[in-house]
């Protein structure tokens, strides 16, 4: 029992990042019917936000401490961030821990703007060509952002750490009654997928309950009704790209402390995040997140050390058995619906 | 992208061609001609790739070393069998690596067990890659779009992925598989111990090379290169002879309108399952070559960033035309061998001759682009071709030559005409 609550929970937060990810995605292919391979791209734009913010957070002057000596015996000098001369040492100490989730103050706006210029730059100019020009044009995207990332950061992974206070792990067993240390959980990852949960509903209330939502549910049904009745659709739908921009975007940022980001952690992801896609069915999304993280506690399972006793190394293929499965069953994914991607 | 003229119009047919009814192996003017110059292009290619003389400034930008000139050829060939499937059928498979990846397998497990000679182990890659593609394709050609584009990459990411973990004893895992003097070939003497096996075709050893030097010029012809470049025109002869037969026409339909085919009674699947074996053998034997050439193997070749090459280099020199994919692959071989070897003090030099202000700028601009930043003029590069370019260099080709043609002949074309052909060409 334990071990089956753990391995829910293990495939929780990768479900989470999947379900995120393929949100986003999914809000694209609905809204602009685009298949944007340079989502995960945007999942990395946004762990690189958070590195960034932590980057100018730290950023100091140096000063020299004349109460103080090195070594040689000059006075000493010593790097004081800028954020000790706005708000004081203790409250700046808070503000560098808390970088990361303070970055996604940062994150929101960079991460919306990058995406409508994404949409009104380049996206727009291919909604008329076919998907597998779409794919290609930003598989080429892909490739030029992680190059940029990778010229300004380096390739190796920046460590980014969660804040003091979310360093620790939690003992699940003790608070449901098994024996203690039988279901041990870090905060960090529990906090990802409440996190994770919010969005995801946040994007669901968005669409469902509020009036921009509706004309844009509208017109993902059916976009020339939407145009004749005068609403200007495009407008809409290029704020869905920012937004699912910035799902993609924050998606990345809360991963930073499981994963140290590099160049190519959203390439890693994408690959996995259209399986999950399309095993959830393009164009559905309750099919993405559900998908997302089915996928994902599928994969925590598979990784349990009793099953690779039968089975070795089944937890590397799963989810690609998981999904030639599906799309053979079920062609058109969980929670697909007719008409989609059918061309 | 749905219908390119699929004559490679980089290379204009030239009047010197005897074009007669058959031609050359049953090939008519045009084609002829463009594989007698891919032809001469591969035969010449050490003294082609090797403009500049040893030494020289400009000598990093040789290409003619027998390691590069492989890889040209052998990628040639797997661009040449992605673009029978992608640019004929249109269906894009992003998995084509995993074919590349079991043909390298096979071919080098009949090097281990056979014979050190490398046409039983290409042949063996090509079927074994054939057979593992037949299975593949039959189940992911039941879906169309991005479902196949998935379902072939999920077959290339598990077949990775098991090459590196449960079928360690077949692939030897994370290490790979080498050749060994103890290895069991059973058709080959044992070799002595401590030896190491080299690849071989009928005694002739595959690293063996003809050096020439013609004043500071170094040339070299090696027996390897020049084994791949006649599989490799083997395999374009091959690949004209699909594009220009009523199969390929066939291949063509399925991609313009395969709802209009379903309509006049026709099953497209044996087609394109076709196509996607043709395709798959020839992955498998540009996997066999590679493995004669360096008889070695690892299981990063079947990642998706290796399936992810093949699309940009058929994309880069034009999908659907015959000569595209192989100076795609050219292309970024080259890159990858060449441009990343620059540095910022190359750069340094090269823009000596500026005001030192002027040169700092200049080498600043240019070197986030040069050395290890290749990739991100490759992402540039590709983007422009997909966006301006849907036809590939072969395309950009194509509209230089018929801009100079029409500055030539200059009023000599009726303007009538000469629209109708720009509309016709875009």
């Amino acid at each position: 029992m334990e071990a089956i609550i753990l391995q829910i929970l293990n495939g929780l937060d990768k479900g989470s990042a999947y379900a995120l990810i393929a949100l986003g995605l999914t809000l694209i292919f609905g809204t602009l019917g685009v298949v944007n391979f340079a989502h995960g791209a945007l999942f990395m734009l946004g762990a690189f936000c958070a590195v960034t913010f932590s980057r100018l957070i730290q950023m100091s002057h140096t000063v020299v401490d004349e109460t103080r000596t090195d070594f040689l015996g000059n006075p000493l000098q010593v790097d004081v961030p800028y954020i000790y001369d706005f708000f004081g040492q203790a409250a700046g100490d808070v503000l560098i821990d808390w970088a990361v989730p303070l970055s996604i103050l940062m994150a929101i706006p960079v991460m919306i703007l990058i995406g409508v210029i994404m949409e009104r730059g380049l996206i727009r100019h291919f909604y008329k060509r076919p998907h597998a020009d779409q794919i290609l044009v930003t598989f080429g995207l892909a490739i030029v952002l992680q190059e940029v990332i990778k010229y300004f950061y380096g390739a190796n992974p920046i460590p980014t750490p969660a804040p003091d206070a979310f360093l620790g792990s939690f003992d699940f067993g003790l608070m449901l009654g098994f024996d203690a240390g039988g279901i041990v959980y870090p905060y960090w990852r529990l906090i990802y997928f409440l996190f994770a949960a919010v969005i995801i509903a946040g994007v669901f209330a968005f669409l469902q309950f509020t009036t921009f939502g509706m004309v844009v549910r509208a017109g993902m049904a059916d976009r020339e009704t939407v145009t004749l009745l005068g609403i200007d659709i495009d407008k809409r739908f290029t704020i869905m790209f920012g937004i699912a921009a910035a799902v993609a975007g924050l998606a990345g940022v809360m991963y930073t402390p499981i994963n140290s980001p590099n160049y190519h952690m959203g390439m890693d992801f994408l690959v996995l995040s259209f399986v999950v896609v399309v095993v959830g069915g393009m164009g559905s999304l309750p099919g993405a997140v559900l998908a997302g993280f089915l996928l994902g506690i599928i994969e925590a399972f598979a990784s349990m050390a009793e099953v690779l006793a039968i089975l070795p190394g089944i937890n590397q293929i799963i989810i690609y058995l998981v999904a030639i499965v599906v799309l053979l069953t079920r062609p058109r994914g969980l929670m697909g619906r007719k008409g989609v991607m059918e061309e | 992208m749905t219908d390119q003229t699929s004559n490679a119009g980089a290379v204009r047919p030239k009047p010197a061609a005897p074009a007669e009814k058959t031609g050359l192996f049953g090939l008519r003017g045009k084609d002829a001609s463009l594989l007698v110059f891919v032809a001469l292009l591969t035969l010449l290619a050490p003294f082609i790739l090797n403009p500049f003389p040893t030494g020289s400034a400009m000598a990093q930008f040789n290409a003619g070393y027998p390691d590069l000139m492989q890889r040209f050829v052998i990628f040639g060939i797997f661009a040449i069998g992605f673009n029978i499937l992608f640019g004929l059928t249109g269906y894009l498979s992003f998995g084509h690596a995993a074919f590349l990846g079991v043909g390298s397998y096979a071919g080098i497990w009949s090097m281990k067990l056979l014979t050190l000679n490398v046409i039983p182990s290409i042949v063996v890659s090509v079927i074994v890659a054939g057979l593992f593609s037949l299975i593949v394709g039959w189940i992911s050609l039941r879906r169309s779009g991005i479902y196949f584009s998935i379902l072939t990459l999920a077959f290339a990411m598990m077949s990775y992925a098991l090459a590196y973990s449960v079928l360690t004893p077949i692939t030897g895992g994370e290490t790979g598989l080498q050749l060994q003097y103890f290895d069991p070939r059973i058709l080959d003497g044992e070799l002595a111990a401590g030896t190491t096996p080299r690849a071989n075709l009928f005694g002739l050893e595959m690293g063996t090379s003809y050096e020439l030097r013609f004043g500071s010029w170094l040339f070299t012809f090696n027996a390897g290169y020049y084994i791949a470049a006649a599989c490799m025109l083997a395999a374009f002869y091959l690949a004209i002879r699909i594009f220009r037969s009523p199969f390929g026409m066939m291949l063509r339909a399925v991609k313009s309108n395969q709802q209009r085919l379903n309509y006049t009674g026709i099953s497209p699947k044996p087609y394109t399952l076709a196509a996607f074996v043709i395709s798959g053998m020839y992955a498998g034997l540009a996997g066999g070559l590679l493995v004669a050439m360096d008889t070695q193997v690892g299981a990063e070749r079947m990642f998706w960033t290796a399936s992810g090459e093949v699309v940009l280099m058929t994309i880069l020199g034009g999908a659907g035309t015959l000569i595209g994919p192989v100076l795609g692959a050219g292309f970024i071989k080259y890159m990858e061998n060449i441009v990343s070897t620059i540095n910022k003090s190359t750069l340094e030099g090269w823009f000596a001759f500026m005001p030192d202000g002027l040169a700092d700028f200049f080498v600043t601009i240019v070197y986030p682009f040069v050395g290890k930043g290749w990739h991100l003029t490759l992402g540039l590069l590709f983007m422009a071709v997909v966006i301006f370019l849907p036809g590939g260099l072969v395309q950009g080709g194509q509209k230089i030559a018929t801009v100079l043609r029409r500055d030539r002949k200059g009023s000599g074309l009726e303007p009538g005409a000469a629209a109708k052909r720009k509309q016709a060409e875009d």
